[in-house]
Formats: structure tokens, C-alpha cells, sequence
């Protein structure tokens, strides 16, 4: 056996444990049979969770278990079990006889079958026109190509006692599957043999739970040393839960028949299991009984395509489409019922229309129906196409943002969701972890405190401390006793390589962190199993002198209070603070001998990690800094200690020391307590919100468990006058309830972090950000974006999420601009030829108007920039303008509605007006109003741009001529209605100097009106667009921010006090002019550095200051 | 360090609206003199034409004799070609039924002369014969005629080439020829000459040229000699084609040409008001420039 822990050189040469174990815990006796010492261990906690909630109907359940054990139920169990069923599922082992109506294991990751995807594809895509029903079906055929890869892939099983050779997709549940090293497991199994002698293999459950260390599974006691002759007949009964998609518990009992050992029930939990889709590693074979199979295993379950996340611009761009929507109906009623009138009292007169007058009752709905075809086009359908493409690109220009490349891990970022970046330019609030986020989470052994001796010093680490080395080579006694623990005590597996170099897989950084500082001190962990969480407890066996001991670390909270009594722990828990507040993570490591029940000498020793002073990640201050400025609330949710928390806050510029912040603090351990606590804070905030002060308030999990279940409705007005919060110690899932609340009141929130602990968060939030650092992968898998370092949030935020937010404003408004633009038009043309619906315009041009025409220029716009990159990141502040949704909201909305009116009543009077009498023939008519409102969008799209690219100036003009090169081209086509049109067009002056006229009396007004803003009334956009263009950024961060606090007293007012509803926009459409904008005076005085004489003396100083 | 420049603002759009104003001023005046130079004559005729009070129940009868002369004076010099129109009012070939209702491909191919389903109801005849050309627009061909004389001597209206060149070798098959028209119950307009192929049918080519708009201007033919100033334009009118059941009206117009096209003064005005505009706000934008100057400032680094 090899589970060996070999001290060596300096240490005491008699420490060679060998250990083995036997250790009853929380009542289950966890037994091992077979030859050679043993270590087992088992968690303190999972267990007492498992079993200490047992209730009533779990205790008849145990009981009815008791009856099934006899190999022949009769009918009348067989109903009784039929009734159980609902709750609970047997699977007999081996067993046919005992068929049952479980799946199979077929998986189907498919949406749809044959039979209903017609429907229910028309269903989902009802609201938008079925576009992407080819991609999906496409992309549901690749799923199916890959779930039958998966389905039909052989594996050997036992049924009825013999061995098969069958395709997964067979499995039945209660088969005996074997599996070989590293092969993917097929469903999932309740492991009954391995290779190893000892009962035990690893498995990688990367493709699980994201987390890449190897995890130990062992055969459950009962099983424990069968042959594997044995193992072919092996009968018996497991009766585990429904399937459901938790895959850290399996709650099960094993019973087994005889001949085979036992006429005991034994207690199965996840440990027993190999999951489905986990590998095979460093096990030669292993083999199980199918407990869940097909869609019904614990991956199966759980996974369900998330909920897609929509973008609060999404939101927007559904409600107007929807108001178009009504709008188009509206217009549809209310001109097909003039149609039908006019048709009733006129149009039968025209003897040349030769209306029946004795036709179907029908034909009233005839006119509606064309008014219905002409409007359909106003809700444009290119605009899905358009956003989709804009996205992934926005989505693109993350993942090759060079700036955010992390070249220390040499990793990109990666935009995972290319949906959502607009959110990002919209966030309010940024949850983030503490660990591993705002810490680089580099682990390093810096200080321990041994028997009442500090050890590490303020720079260096414990590693070169003289002392301690000096102790272990003396042989200290509480020295090496802490050296065991840190090296035993863990869940670290050791690699042996050729080379006879170890290294470790461990399942968390500080482990691995332990165990190397051990192995520095010369303790060298060669080979252990192992697992388990919170405070773990090991029971070794020390071979030497036969003594048991019982190892232990954890959090300090839960280590201490099972010091022995009369202990002088004070020394130890100055330590811990001492530690703690240099923002070190600490973990008390405990010892006890088990045989001698009076001696028990705790030592504890503090090991950290990372934290503070200098691993703190770089950038990280500067970050919050920047983002806070740009008015994103900052809430850090930790699994650490408060004061930890505390410090790293201040150090991360979270929070300011007195006097300029304050912290208001939540706690206490009762209800009341709790309840006055978060009374007096919320007080404290509503005195002082007026105070130029920072506070933030800081609450720990205990209190917070307690205001999320009594106390939400405070709590939540609390969360909205609060800009900073520290959480403390608070479990993943209350991470996931602090994000939920920020969004119910409507908050876009973003989630940042690193761990598996913070996938829930980040899965809840508006957007989740993973860090892709050290501790493993799971965040940045569950994230929509993943980034090397902290520091690029800011990146993401301002810059990707900004640009995101303004293109797509842009984008999406200019959609239904042109759509209604053209569809205006064939309105106002429908009074003039009869209200009968008739199109202005042939199929061929319309339908080339939304595809070419109005499509490509527009899209140059993911590359347009309206301030640089430079000067966003020196005037955070700017992102107001996107948090407050001031670019795409009803009110510029109905801008571009009035701008698209107005250009249409444009086009179509000059049209019918230059082209009247002898020259209004139908084809040459269409053809100038098309021309018109392609000349209009080009000058749209050019005044709305802010940068000029060579791409830009290419798509929008190379679009002008492309739209004669085409008409030219149709026009020399002789069977088409447009033969010629075009060519006699263009030799008309006429047309040309109309086309003219078109273009000044469209853009003239919005031309006039745009500088008339700009000029007299310039948005802080414009304020720093002019200093850009003038000298380069110019301006003070003064003064933006008093004219941006301007517009946030004007109009941001119920941000401090309320939740944010009345969002109200500073961006004032061209055409409308907006009320908020004559409020402001023209000389108001937050533009004094327009006027020379006020501002020259403080001007300079803010210069030099900047 | 915190040396002040200023920088005027506002100078752009200034100079902007300048040029837009000094750029269309021009263009204004040009296409309003071309406008104003063209000599435009306009007779308006159906209600002197008809003198009776039933004027559809007149209209509507062959019997009665529908001839109707009406006389003009020319106001100015008219330099040939000079063009005659027909002008109709409120007759709205835009109409959704009305405009589609045409077979192109029969036009245009002897061998399709079956596809008739667009026509409706002037597809076929009674006995499924179909007829070519078929189709509301062909159904309902104007058919008034024009008999120009200038101070008593008759001269030649010219009605070659009033189609355009691409229609005729294009759109209308040089041997497809007219048959089973207007042979209904209901006589639309005009008739057509069997042994002419459509490509010759230049009234009926220019007719198919469906207008945009509810008044519209249709080539009639040319005269191709000046008229002098103040003589005497006698027109004697076929008054057949009815447009008092609704109340529409007819005209005949006489035209000369110029580069801008007809006689239109739209154009020239509202660039003239364009112009004028842009000037007018270039100087609302200079006196609030002087009034209330915006600078800006901006340090010399």
C-alpha cells in the first residue's frame, strides 16, 4: 500500500506514517475490508446534512426498504411500490426479471422531433419571421448527428449474468456497465468494482462541473473485495431518489442479495457514483449498476438550456416594435375601412375599374389586406438580421481586443454570449467576488503561528523564515505535528511522473498551496486518497507508534470552538485577526490524538494566501476608481471573513477609511437583533445621503440569511441608497439571491468571479463575467465573458459596452427609420390612387431597399466611434449617458418616427410635384422617390456617424453608386416593368436637380437643428467631441462632471432616493425637441467654460489638475 | 501651461448653409426661366363640349354627334416641335385593380396571346376567346381626337413616334395584332385597327404608360411648325370618351419644350425658397453669433 507520507531529510526519520483508518463519525459506520492499511476519511458536515434532516417520510421509506430485500415481492408490494414509485426509483441489480418502465439510455439533446417541430418552431418564431428556422434546424442536426455518435457507441454490460456487447444507447437501468481507462461514462452508475485493489478510481467530472482536478470515487463497503467473477452475478437492490440535477448529492442505499455479504443496508453517496460524461482516469477498469439513464441522469437533468439573456435594449426594441406594431394595425383599419368607403362612393363610378356590383361578401377585406401588405414592411425584419450581425461582431472585437489579452496566461478574452453587449454599457451594479477577483488568487504559505510561536515575517513568506526551518530541523514536536496536517490533511492527489518528480491535482488553491510549502519543507505527500470540504477532518493511523490521530483544518470559526478548554487560544485568534487584516486568508489546522481522550494540544497554524498587499492584482484600484466614476455601484460578495473583506475593500478604493467613508455595519445573531441593526443603517443612510460622504454598508451571511427571509423589502431599499456593499461570508446561493434582488428592482447588474462558487451569481446576473484565473475554469465556462484580469472590466465596460450600446441605439433606431421612411411614402400614395392599396414601388425595389440598399451602409456603423477610446477612459462619467438608456428610449424613438415622417413628406411631395402632368408616369415616379430616399439615408447615415473610416465613407457612398449600378442593371433587362427606366432617368436634369432639392429640404432642418445643439446646447458628448476635435482632450474632469451633475439634478433626481423607473432621456431627437432641453436655460451656468470672463482663473488649475 | 486660445465655433454651419443657399439660388432662377421661356396652352373641354344636362346619358349614346370645335389664341411665339397633350383629371390609372390589370407577354409574343389571367374581367370574351390586347387599361383606351387647324388652315398633327422607341421594339410584338377587342357589351374606349400590330399602336403604347398620378398628361401627337403670336387655334374635338360618370375632366394642351422638360415651376420655386431659407438662417446664425458668441476654450499645451 502506498499510502505513505514520507518526511525526509531533516525530519525526525521515524515519522514515516503509514496510516489507516477507521473512523465513525455521525453515526454510519463507513467499514473497509480487505488487506493492507487503509486511509479513509469522511466530511464532518456532508453526512450530518445527508442524514441529520432525515424526515418522517424518509424514516418510512428506510423502513419499507427493509421489505423489498427479499428477492420475490409479491403483487401486492409490487402496487405498494408502484406507489413509492413517484418518490423513489430500485433499481435492481442485474436483474431483467425486475424490468421496469424506466428510459433507456438513449440521449436526445434535440428540441424537436419529426412530428412537432413544425409547429412548435412556427410557435417560437411566430414573433419574428422565420429567418433562423434554417440555422436551426441545422444546428438541432448536429445535435442529433452527435447525440447518435454518442448513443451508438459500444460498450460492454452484464444483464442476467451474462456479458454483452451493446450500444450505450441500450443501457437499461439496474445493467452492470464497464468501463476502461478513460473512456466517458455513459449514464449515470453506482460504482460497484474497480481495478484497484483498494476499491477505488478517479475520474476527471470536467465536462460536469467545469472543476479539471481528478476526483476519487470508492466502491461502496458492501462491494468492497468482490472478484470480478463476482461481480457478473451480483444481485441486489439500490433504491435511490427521483432523478433530479444536483450533482454533489446522491442520497441512496445499496442493499445486496445474497450469497453476497450483507443482509445490511448501506448508505451510497455521491462518492459511489460515476456521473455521466466524467472520464475514466488513472483506473485501468471500473465497473457499476446504471441508476439513471438517458435524459434522466444527473447531467441530463441539468441541462436544460439556460434562459437566453435579453438586453434591456432588446426589451426596449421589442416594446417600440410592439407600439409599430399597433401603430401599423391601426393605420391598417383606418385606411382599409377608407378604402372600402371610398370604394363604395366613388370607384364605382369609374366604369374603367369595372367593380362588380353583386361581389363576395369578402371582398370588403380585400382592401385592409393590401393596406396590410404595404405596412408590413414598416416593422423591418432586416433589423433582426442586422443586430445579429452587429453582435457577433461586437462580440469578435472582445475576443481580438489585444488590450485585453492576459499575456501572463496568455489568454484572450472571449465573449461566450455574443447577444449581450449593449448590457454592458447599461450596468448599474457590479457584484464581485472577492477571492481570486480583485486578488490575483496566487496562494503562497506566508505565516503560520505554531503552539503559540508567529513564524513569517512582513515581507518574505513562512518558507524562508530561519525560525521555522530551524524548528523543523530540531524536530519540534508542534512543528512536524503541523507539518502532517498541512500535508495530509487535503484533497490533493500526488502525480507520480517517470521522472520521479510529484506533482499535485488539488482540488482548491490553498491545498495545493499547503502541500506544496510542505513539500518545501521537506514533508512530501507520495500518495493518498481523499476528499472533502469546510472543515475537514482526516483520521490517521500512525503506524510508528500505533497512536490515531485526528487532523484538522478549517475556518477559524469552525475550528476554534472545538479547541480543547483552557487552551490559550486568545494567541490564536489575535493571530487569526492579525493575519486576517493584513488580508491574508487564514485556516486553523487542529490536531487530536483519538486514543487518549484527556490529550488533546490544538495547534494552529494560519497559512495564507494572496490577498493583500502584494498579490493583489494589479490595476485592480485604478479599475473601481474608474468604474465607480462612471456611476456603477460596486457590491463585493466574499466567502470571507468580514474583516478581511473590510481590508481588501480599502485596499481595492472600494471603500475610504473615516473620515471620508463610512462603514455602517449589519449584524447580529437573532432576528431582533438583525431587524434593529439593518433599521438603524437604513436611517444612517437616509440622514447622511445628502452628505458628500461614502458610505457603504457590510452584512454577513448569518444577518443576511435573516433580511433576505424577514426583512427583503428593507433590505432592498437599503441595496438602492447604498453605492457600496460589503457582503461577508455568504454561500453561492445567497450570491445568487443578493443578484436576483438588485434585479427585481430593475437594476442591470453584472456579476464578476472566478470560482465554482460564483457560477450561480454570474448564471443569475444580467451578465456574468468569469475570471479565467487559477481556480479552475467553472466561472469563465458559465459566464457570457471571460477575461484574464480584473482590470479589463473596464475595458469590457466602457469601451466594448459603450460602443455596443451607442452602435446598436443607432442601428436599431435607423431600422425603423428607413423602414417607415418607404412605408410613409406608399401610404401618402395611396391617396392619390384610390386608397386601394396600391404599391408605389415594384417588388424588386422594395424588396432590394431593406436588403442592399438601406442594409450595408448601416452596418459600417459597429465601426463608428463617437468619442476615442482615450477619451472615454478619461471621462468614465460619459457612460451615463448608455446607464440611463439616453440613446434608445421612446422619446428618440420618436425622433427618428418624426425625422422618417418628415423625410417622407419630403420625398413625396417633391416627387408628384416635379414629376407631374406629362412626366408622371407610374415606373419613372417610383424610381425618383426610391432615389430620393436612398439619396436622404445616405445623408442620414453620414450626419449620424461621428467617425470616418475609409470602410465607412466606401459602404456608404460605394452604396449610392451600387443602388445605379444595379438599377442600371435592371433597367437593360427587357422583360422587366423598369426596361430603360433608369437610363432615361440620369439624362434628365430634371431628375437630378429634383434629387437635389430632395436632399436640402430633408437634411437642411435636421442639419440646422443638429448644430443649433451642438452649438448652443451641447450634450457632455458633444462638449467632449468638440475638445477632441479641436486639441485633443482637453477637458477637465471638472467641469464634465458639473454639467454631468446638472443633468443628474435636472433629471436624475429620483436615482438617490428610488428605485430608477422614470429613466429620462437627455438625448434629444433631432425633430422633436425634447422639454428637457429648453429647461435648460442658454446661458445656464453649468457651461461656464463656455464663457471666458467667469471661468478663466479656475480653468488653469483644473488644466494642470488634469 | 494655461495659455488661452479661442476658437469660434459655429463658423461651419454658417458657411454651410452660405453655400447651400448660394448653390440653389442659381439653380432656382435657371429652372424657372427655362420654366417661364415654354409656352403652355390649356383647354379645358369637356364641360363646354356638352351641353345638355345628362351629360353621361350623352356621352354614353352613339347616336349623337360628339363633334365640338373650340378656339384659341396663342399668346406668345411657339417654337416647334410643339406637343399636344390630352390632359384627364380625377381618372385614376393607379388603381390597384386597374393597373395590373395587363398581360405583358401578350403584348409582347404573338403565341401568348391565352394569358389573360391578370386581365380580369376583360380577359375574355364571352366565349372564352381571349382578347388581345386584353386587360382594363387596353379595355379603356381614350378615344377623343384632335383636328388641329391654325387661322383656318388645317395642319398635320404628327402621331409617329409619341411612344417611346423602347416600348415599341420591346414591350409590344411587332406582329401581334389586336382581335377580339371591344367586342363585348361594354365598349371602353377606343377600338383598334385589326391589321396594325401593336407596335404601330402608338395611342394605345402611350396609353399603357400608366400615369401615377390622378391627373396626368398623355402625348397626343406633334406639330411641327411655329405657331406666330396671336393666331388663331381652331381644334374640332371627337368628344367620346366619357369622363362625367366620375366627374372627371379633360383638357387639351399645347406645349413647346425646353432642357427642364414641360412647363413646371415648382422646381425653380422651391429652390428659389430653398436658397433664400438657408441664406436667411446663415444670417439668423451670424447676428446670434454676434449677440451671443460661444467660445470656446482650449489651452496651448
Amino acid at each position: 500500500m502506498a499510502h505513505v507520507t514520507r518526511l525526509a531529510r531533516s525530519a525526525p526519520s521515524s515519522l514515516l506514517c503509514t496510516v489507516s483508518a477507521s473512523l465513525c463519525l455521525t453515526g454510519h459506520i463507513a467499514r473497509f475490508s480487505g488487506p493492507g492499511p487503509l486511509l479513509r476519511e469522511t466530511a464532518d458536515e456532508s453526512p450530518a446534512r445527508s442524514y441529520g434532516e432525515l424526515d418522517a417520510a424518509a424514516e418510512i421509506w428506510r423502513r419499507t426498504a427493509v421489505l423489498v430485500l427479499r428477492p420475490s415481492p409479491s403483487p401486492s408490494r409490487l402496487q405498494f411500490f408502484a406507489k413509492l414509485k413517484a418518490m423513489k426509483r430500485f433499481v435492481y441489480i442485474n436483474d431483467e426479471s425486475y424490468q421496469n418502465d424506466y428510459c433507456d439510455n438513449r440521449i436526445s439533446n434535440t428540441k424537436y422531433t419529426l412530428w412537432n417541430f413544425l409547429p412548435k418552431n412556427l410557435w417560437e418564431q411566430f414573433r419574428f419571421v422565420t429567418l433562423s428556422a434554417t440555422k436551426e434546424a441545422w444546428d438541432d442536426y448536429n445535435r442529433y448527428i452527435s447525440d447518435r455518435q454518442a448513443n451508438e457507441k459500444e460498450l460492454w454490460i452484464v444483464k442476467n449474468g451474462s456479458r454483452k456487447h451493446i450500444q450505450a444507447q441500450d443501457i437499461q437501468v439496474g445493467n452492470i456497465v464497464w468501463i476502461r481507462e478513460n473512456e466517458e461514462v455513459p449514464c449515470d452508475l453506482v460504482l460497484l468494482g474497480t481495478s484497484e485493489p483498494q476499491g477505488v478510481c478517479h475520474v476527471e467530472t470536467a465536462a460536469l462541473d467545469g472543476e479539471t482536478d481528478l476526483k476519487t470515487r470508492v466502491i461502496p463497503p458492501p462491494c468492497v473485495g468482490l472478484e470480478f467473477d463476482q461481480l457478473h452475478k451480483l444481485k441486489g437492490v439500490i433504491e435511490c431518489p427521483v432523478p433530479d440535477k444536483d450533482i454533489r448529492r446522491f442520497d441512496a442505499n445499496i442493499h445486496l442479495f445474497p450469497p453476497f455479504i450483507d443482509n445490511d443496508i448501506c448508505p451510497l453517496s455521491i462518492n459511489n457514483t460515476l456521473l455521466q460524461s466524467c472520464y475514466l482516469r488513472n483506473t485501468e477498469w471500473a465497473c457499476g449498476v446504471a441508476v439513471y439513464t438517458g435524459n434522466e441522469t444527473k447531467l441530463g437533468m441539468s441541462r436544460g438550456v439556460p434562459e437566453p439573456k435579453l438586453t434591456a435594449m432588446d426589451a426596449m426594441i421589442d416594446k417600440l416594435t410592439g407600439a409599430i406594431f399597433l401603430f401599423q394595425l391601426s393605420l391598417v383599419v383606418v385606411l382599409g375601412s377608407a378604402g372600402n368607403i371610398w370604394k363604395d362612393s366613388e370607384a364605382r363610378k369609374q366604369w374603367y375599374v369595372k367593380y362588380d356590383d353583386d361581389e363576395p361578401w369578402y371582398q370588403i377585406l380585400v382592401i385592409p389586406l393590401r393596406f396590410e401588405l404595404l405596412c408590413s414592411i414598416m416593422i423591418p425584419i432586416s433589423i433582426k438580421v442586422s443586430l445579429d450581425f452587429v453582435k457577433s461582431l461586437y462580440a469578435k472585437f472582445i475576443d481580438w481586443d489585444e488590450e485585453m489579452f492576459d499575456l501572463e496566461n496568455d489568454t484572450p478574452a472571449h465573449a461566450a454570449n455574443t447577444a449581450i453587449s449593449e448590457d454592458l454599457g447599461q450596468v448599474e451594479y457590479v457584484l464581485t467576488d472577492k477571492t481570486g477577483t480583485l486578488t490575483e488568487n496566487k496562494m503562497i504559505f506566508r505565516r503560520c503561528c505554531i503552539g503559540g510561536t508567529s513564524y513569517g515575517n512582513e515581507c518574505g513568506d513562512a518558507l524562508k523564515d530561519v525560525e521555522l526551518l530551524n524548528a523543523i530541523a530540531n524536530g519540534s514536536p508542534h512543528v512536524i505535528k503541523f507539518l502532517t496536517v498541512m500535508t495530509l490533511c487535503n484533497t490533493v492527489i500526488p502525480i507520480k511522473s517517470p521522472n520521479g518528480s510529484i506533482s499535485y491535482k488539488a482540488q482548491s488553491q490553498d491545498e495545493d498551496a499547503l502541500v506544496n510549502a510542505a513539500a518545501n519543507l521537506h514533508m512530501v505527500l507520495v500518495s493518498k486518497n481523499g476528499n472533502i470540504a469546510g472543515r475537514m477532518s482526516v483520521v490517521v493511523l500512525d503506524c510508528q507508534s500505533g497512536k490515531i490521530l485526528l487532523l484538522s483544518k478549517g475556518a477559524d470559526e469552525a475550528v476554534l470552538p472545538c479547541a480543547y478548554s483552557g487552551q490559550q487560544t486568545k494567541t490564536f485568534v489575535d493571530a487569526v485577526d492579525k493575519y486576517a487584516q493584513l488580508g491574508l486568508r487564514t485556516l486553523c489546522l487542529a490536531w487530536r490524538e483519538l486514543e487518549s481522550e484527556e490529550y488533546a494540544e490544538w495547534s494552529r497554524l494560519f497559512k495564507e494566501a494572496n490577498s493583500a498587499l502584494t498579490d493583489r492584482e494589479v490595476g485592480v484600484p485604478e479599475t473601481i476608481e474608474i468604474l465607480r466614476q462612471s456611476g456603477i455601484n460596486f457590491w463585493m460578495l466574499t466567502g470571507d471573513k468580514q474583516s478581511t473583506a473590510i481590508q481588501i475593500a480599502l485596499l481595492c478604493n472600494l471603500i475610504s477609511s473615516e473620515p471620508k467613508g463610512q462603514l455602517l455595519y449589519i449584524n447580529g445573531r437573532t432576528e431582533d437583533e438583525v431587524a434593529r441593526s439593518l433599521e438603524r443603517v437604513i436611517l444612517t443612510m437616509r440622514i447622511t445621503s445628502s452628505e458628500p460622504k461614502e458610505l457603504a454598508f457590510v452584512v454577513d451571511g448569518w444577518a443576511l440569511e435573516i433580511i433576505l427571509t424577514h426583512y427583503s423589502e428593507a433590505f432592498t431599499e437599503l441595496a438602492v441608497l447604498s453605492k457600496t456593499a460589503l457582503c461577508c461570508r455568504v454561500t453561492p446561493s445567497q450570491k445568487a439571491q443578493l443578484v436576483k434582488l438588485l434585479k427585481s428592482c430593475d437594476y442591470r447588474t453584472l456579476a464578476i468571479g472566478d470560482g465554482g462558487n460564483d457560477v450561480r451569481m454570474i448564471q443569475q446576473a444580467h451578465i456574468g463575467v468569469g475570471i479565467s484565473g487559477r481556480e479552475g475554469l467553472q466561472a469563465a465556462r458559465a459566464a457570457d465573458y471571460s477575461i484574464g484580469k480584473f482590470r479589463f472590466l473596464k475595458r469590457l465596460i466602457l469601451v466594448h459596452g459603450r460602443y455596443s450600446y451607442n452602435r446598436t441605439a443607432f442601428l436599431s433606431q435607423y431600422s425603423f427609420y428607413k423602414s417607415l421612411l418607404i412605408c410613409f411614402i406608399q401610404i401618402f400614395f395611396s391617396f392619390l390612387s384610390g386608397i386601394a392599396g396600391t404599391s408605389l414601388f415594384n417588388s424588386v425595389s422594395l424588396m432590394a431597399y431593406n436588403v442592399f440598399y438601406t442594409s450595408i451602409p448601416v452596418l459600417t456603423t459597429v465601426l463608428d466611434k463617437d468619442l476615442s477610446e482615450k477619451t472615454v477612459m478619461q471621462n468614465p462619467e460619459i457612460l451615463l449617458y448608455c446607464q440611463a438608456g439616453r440613446l434608445l428610449n421612446p422619446s428618440t424613438f420618436a425622433g427618428w418616427f418624426g425625422r422618417s415622417l418628415y423625410h417622407a413628406i419630403v420625398i413625396f411631395l417633391i416627387t408628384i410635384h416635379a414629376y407631374s402632368n406629362e412626366r408622371s408616369e407610374m415606373e419613372e415616379l417610383s424610381m425618383v422617390a426610391l432615389s430620393g430616399s436612398i439619396w436622404l439615408q445616405a445623408f442620414v447615415v453620414t450626419l449620424e456617424m461621428n467617425s470616418f473610416t475609409f470602410v465607412q465613407l466606401l459602404a456608404i457612398w460605394g452604396n449610392c453608386i451600387a443602388f445605379y449600378a444595379i438599377n442600371f442593371f435592371i433597367s437593360s433587362i427587357p422583360s422587366s416593368g423598369m426596361y430603360t427606366i433608369m437610363f432615361r432617368l440620369c439624362k434628365q436634369p430634371a431628375y437630378w436637380i429634383t434629387l437635389l432639392l430632395i436632399s436640402g429640404v430633408g437634411m437642411g432642418p435636421v442639419l440646422a437643428l443638429k448644430y443649433f445643439r451642438y452649438t448652443y446646447r451641447p450634450s457632455a458628448i458633444n462638449v467632449l467631441q468638440k475638445a477632441e476635435r479641436s486639441r485633443g482632450p482637453m477637458y477637465s474632469l471638472v467641469n464634465l462632471e458639473s454639467q454631468l451633475r446638472s443633468d443628474k439634478d435636472t433629471m436624475m433626481v429620483p436615482v438617490a432616493t428610488t428605485p430608477v423607473k422614470g429613466k429620462s432621456s437627455v438625448y434629444e431627437p433631432l425633430l422633436s425637441d425634447s422639454p428637457m432641453a429648453s429647461r435648460r436655460s442658454l446661458g445656464s451656468s453649468s457651461f461656464d467654460i463656455f464663457q471666458p470672463a467667469h471661468s478663466r482663473t479656475s480653468y488653469p488649475r483644473n488644466i494642470k489638475a488634469n | 501651461m494655461g495659455k488661452m486660445t479661442k476658437r469660434r465655433l459655429g463658423n461651419s454651419v454658417i458657411s454651410a448653409f452660405l453655400l447651400v443657399g448660394v448653390i440653389f439660388v442659381p439653380i432656382g432662377l435657371a429652372s424657372l426661366s427655362a420654366s417661364k421661356e415654354i409656352v403652355e396652352l390649356v383647354d379645358r373641354y369637356d364641360t363646354s363640349c356638352v351641353s345638355v344636362a345628362d351629360k353621361v346619358g350623352f356621352i354614353q349614346n352613339s347616336k349623337t354627334d360628339k363633334t365640338c370645335t373650340r378656339t384659341l389664341t396663342v399668346p406668345r411665339h411657339m417654337k416647334s416641335p410643339i406637343h399636344i397633350y390630352y390632359q384627364i383629371g380625377d381618372f385614376y390609372q393607379n388603381h390597384r385593380r386597374y393597373v395590373k390589370s395587363r398581360s405583358d407577354k401578350q403584348l409582347r409574343y404573338k403565341e401568348a396571346a391565352h394569358l389573360t389571367k391578370d386581365c380580369e374581367p376583360e380577359g375574355n370574351t364571352a366565349d372564352g376567346a381571349p382578347i388581345v390586347p386584353c386587360g382594363l387599361i387596353a379595355w379603356s383606351l381614350f378615344n377623343d381626337t384632335y383636328k388641329v387647324s391654325i387661322n383656318k388652315k388645317a395642319i398635320e398633327v404628327n402621331k409617329k413616334d409619341i411612344a417611346w422607341q423602347s416600348d415599341k421594339n420591346n414591350k409590344f410584338g411587332s406582329n401581334v395584332y389586336p382581335s377580339n377587342f371591344q367586342k363585348g357589351n361594354l365598349v371602353g374606349g377606343a377600338k383598334l385597327n385589326e391589321s396594325i400590330p401593336l407596335s404601330e399602336q402608338e395611342d394605345l403604347i402611350v396609353w399603357m404608360r400608366t400615369a401615377a398620378l390622378p391627373t396626368f398628361r398623355k402625348l397626343y401627337g406633334r406639330i411641327e411648325t411655329d405657331i406666330m403670336e396671336n393666331d388663331q387655334l381652331t381644334v374640332v374635338i371627337q368628344n367620346n370618351y366619357n369622363t362625367y360618370s366620375f366627374g372627371g375632366s379633360k383638357a387639351l394642351v399645347l406645349s413647346t419644350t425646353s432642357w427642364i422638360g414641360g412647363k413646371n415651376n415648382f422646381i425653380g420655386i422651391a429652390y428659389l425658397t430653398i436658397g433664400g431659407l438657408c441664406i436667411f438662417l446663415a444670417a439668423v446664425f451670424i447676428v446670434l453669433y454676434m449677440i451671443k458668441p460661444r467660445y470656446v476654450m482650449f489651452p496651448l499645451v
